[in-house]
């Protein structure tokens, strides 16, 4: 059974304008040990996703269908208090700027032990301050620095602060969304080697959030792509990168310059993503698509299998 | 074209009351030590480092944003570090910059097309009517067209793509020589990132421009350049045609820089050599060549001297006492 299985989830932002649909129809499974890549463009609701399997998502923002399991556990129906437990225990979750995820008046050694008791309130103060220096030091974080505050970690050093404190109550699976987003090319790398060494030393289930074509190829084993809030493309990372399907995923890995490649041509997508306040008709990225014919324009086309990977796009709906 | 020697900019640090009362040592943030580099006409070229190794700063000085603490800006042949009042308004026809947000840098109550005739009417270029006909033609010039869709809008009317353009039509109104780009498209989407940086070729081509691109991406700084100058900590340590310095860095900063790039493929082989640590502060910079507490080859002499900028090969300059080859 997957670990995580998401049904034709939707979530939707309530606003006096309109009615946003950020996530629409959004089928996803993630098997225990599993990396899934989840990129887009930013709005495109890869996000709203990340945020909604833990019910996170933001007021006016709210699942509005659909079902999210996570082992078993009914997500979207559940009671507080049963969310409450799977937050920080059963799911960590990686926010896009260690400066604003960490409180600046508290000390990293409180961030832990709130974060261990609540979970576990039988834990003794000093053990839980053992085991945040164990996973301190996991991270290459000096262990005496626990006493430190956040304004005294540089940044790559917050974000590792982050890692383990979603790691320290060891869930099965981990949401980073753009955990390396604000940091410098160096410490991105350093991040990112850690997070691919940890996958493989605690048999992580990881969700990797991020528009960073790069990352997703170096650390998922599956891509999914979003776009408008719908996925265009979902599969095998190797696969995917070597051909790529959905218009859209092609022309997405065309705009990203490789500086391994030498006399690389460059494209782009004409125009912009769309207004998910007033909606194209159809395909939703049939406007921006070379390819486009009559059906895109009227029918929308749904996530089909195709050899090893399923897409979006009616070139590939033989019916 | 321009000329940039011994360009330094230290940035006082501000002390608490308590601290001015017991310690009479003031602090710098060495922003800027001592640079030296130039540039031909037509040429691109990329100023490449992390947070905090001074590009954006160096970026500011060659337009005297700022006000350099030593050192000399040499623009054909005139020292822009020393002008003042009306000469150096005149003089800034000829350099403009480009900045990394779009957003921040429009007024959000200023019409687009007023926002870039405003640089024409601050110059007093032409009479009213010229003005507003060289808005429309560049409006149109960087694909803003038909202009008169465009012309009275707001910059929340537009997407940020289109902003971007709005930012280099009004760079580019004063028919400037020079341009700094400073991060022009970290801001903008991945899918028209490619778009923003075709258009600014082509203007280049067309309106026979400098380009000064600071960017801390090297995959993007690889396609565009034709020069990079790799800064670290205030300081140049490597600097050449693109080929050289990206085919074959001699630096191991250069060298670190490149093995941390994500490369999107899944089959590239990554041979990482990732050095330890963070980018020390600038305030009490390292002894001896800045990079050596991180460096994974540093030897005795790295800490005692610091290596000078030196030419190793044709054009190709490094400051490195032992110099990968």
């Amino acid at each position: 059974m997957s670990l995580l299985d998401i049904q034709s989830l939707v979530v939707q932002y309530h606003t006096f304008a309109a009615n946003v649909k950020a996530v629409d129809r959004v089928s996803l499974r993630m098997e225990k040990g599993h990396t899934l890549g989840l990129v887009g463009e930013s709005g495109c609701g890869k996000s709203t996703l990340g945020l909604s399997t833990l019910r996170l998502v933001p007021p006016p923002g709210k699942i509005t269908d659909g079902h999210i399991t996570l082992d078993s556990i009914d997500v979207v129906n559940c009671s507080d208090e049963e969310i409450r437990r799977i937050r920080g225990k059963r799911v960590g979750y990686i926010f896009q700027d260690p400066m604003t995820s960490l409180n600046p008046v508290k000390k990293i050694s409180n961030h832990f032990v709130e974060m261990i008791r609540t979970h576990e309130p039988e834990t003794s103060e000093e053990d839980a301050l053992k085991r945040a220096k164990e996973v301190l030091a996991r991270l290459g974080i000096l262990p005496e620095r626990i006493n430190d505050f956040p304004h005294q970690f540089s940044g790559g050093m917050r974000q590792r602060v982050m890692i383990g404190l979603a790691l320290a109550l060891g869930p099965d699976l981990l949401i980073a969304d753009e955990p390396t987003t604000s940091l410098d090319v160096i410490v991105e790398a350093q991040i990112i080697e850690l997070l691919k060494e940890l996958k493989e030393s605690l048999k992580l289930t990881l969700v990797l959030i991020t528009h960073n074509i790069g990352i997703v190829a170096e650390t998922a084993d599956r891509v999914a792509v979003m776009y408008a809030g719908r996925l265009a493309e979902l599969g095998e990372t190797d696969g995917l990168f070597e051909k790529p399907m959905h218009p859209y995923t092609q022309a997405l890995l065309n705009s990203v310059p490789n500086i391994t490649k030498k006399g690389q041509v460059l494209s782009w997508i004409p125009g912009a993503p769309p207004d998910l306040a007033q909606p194209p008709h159809g395909c939703l990225y049939h406007p921006r698509c070379p390819h486009a014919f009559d059906r895109c324009r009227k029918e929308e086309p749904h996530l089909l299998r195709h050899d090893s990977s399923e897409v979006a796009c009616h070139l590939f709906d033989k019916r | 074209m321009l000329e940039v020697r011994n360009l330094t900019k230290h940035f006082p640090v501000e002390k608490g009351f308590l601290d001015k009362l017991f310690t009479s040592r003031k602090s710098y943030v060495h922003a800027v030590d001592d640079i030296s580099f130039s540039m031909k006409r037509g040429d691109i070229l990329g100023l490449v480092g992390e947070s905090g190794s001074g590009k954006s700063t160096t970026a500011k000085l060659c337009l005297k944003l700022i006000e350099p603490t030593s050192g000399s800006i040499l623009s054909e042949g005139v020292d822009i570090a020393k002008m003042r009042g009306e000469e150096l308004r005149k003089f800034r026809r000829n350099m403009q910059l480009i900045f990394q947000d779009p957003t921040a840098s429009l007024s959000p109550r200023i019409k687009i097309g007023d926002a870039i005739k405003h640089a024409l009417t601050y110059q007093k270029i032409g009479t009213a009517s010229d003005q507003t006909e060289r808005t429309r033609a560049i409006l149109e010039r960087v694909g803003l067209k038909p202009w008169d869709n465009f012309y009275d809008r707001y910059p929340h009317q537009l997407s940020g793509g289109q902003k971007q353009r709005v930012v280099i039509a009004r760079a580019l109104v004063l028919n400037p020589k020079f341009v700094v780009a400073d991060e022009p498209i970290a801001m903008v989407d991945v899918s028209v990132r490619a778009q923003i940086l075709e258009l600014m070729l082509e203007l280049r081509k067309e309106f026979d421009l400098s380009y000064l691109f600071i960017t801390h991406d090297l995959a993007m700084a690889n396609y565009v350049c034709r020069s990079i100058a790799i800064m670290y900590l205030g300081k140049i340590v490597e600097t050449g045609p693109k080929e050289e310095v990206f085919g074959k860095p001699l630096h191991p900063y250069t060298l670190a820089l490149l093995s941390s790039i994500p490369v999107p493929d899944p089959k590239a082989k990554l041979q990482r050599i990732i050095p330890r640590g963070e980018i020390p502060s600038p305030i009490n910079p390292p002894k001896g060549c800045r990079f050596h507490p991180r460096c994974p080859y540093a030897q005795a002499v790295c800490s005692e001297r610091e290596p000078q900028l030196e030419e190793v090969k044709p054009d190709h300059d490094v400051a490195c006492f032992f110099p990968r080859t």
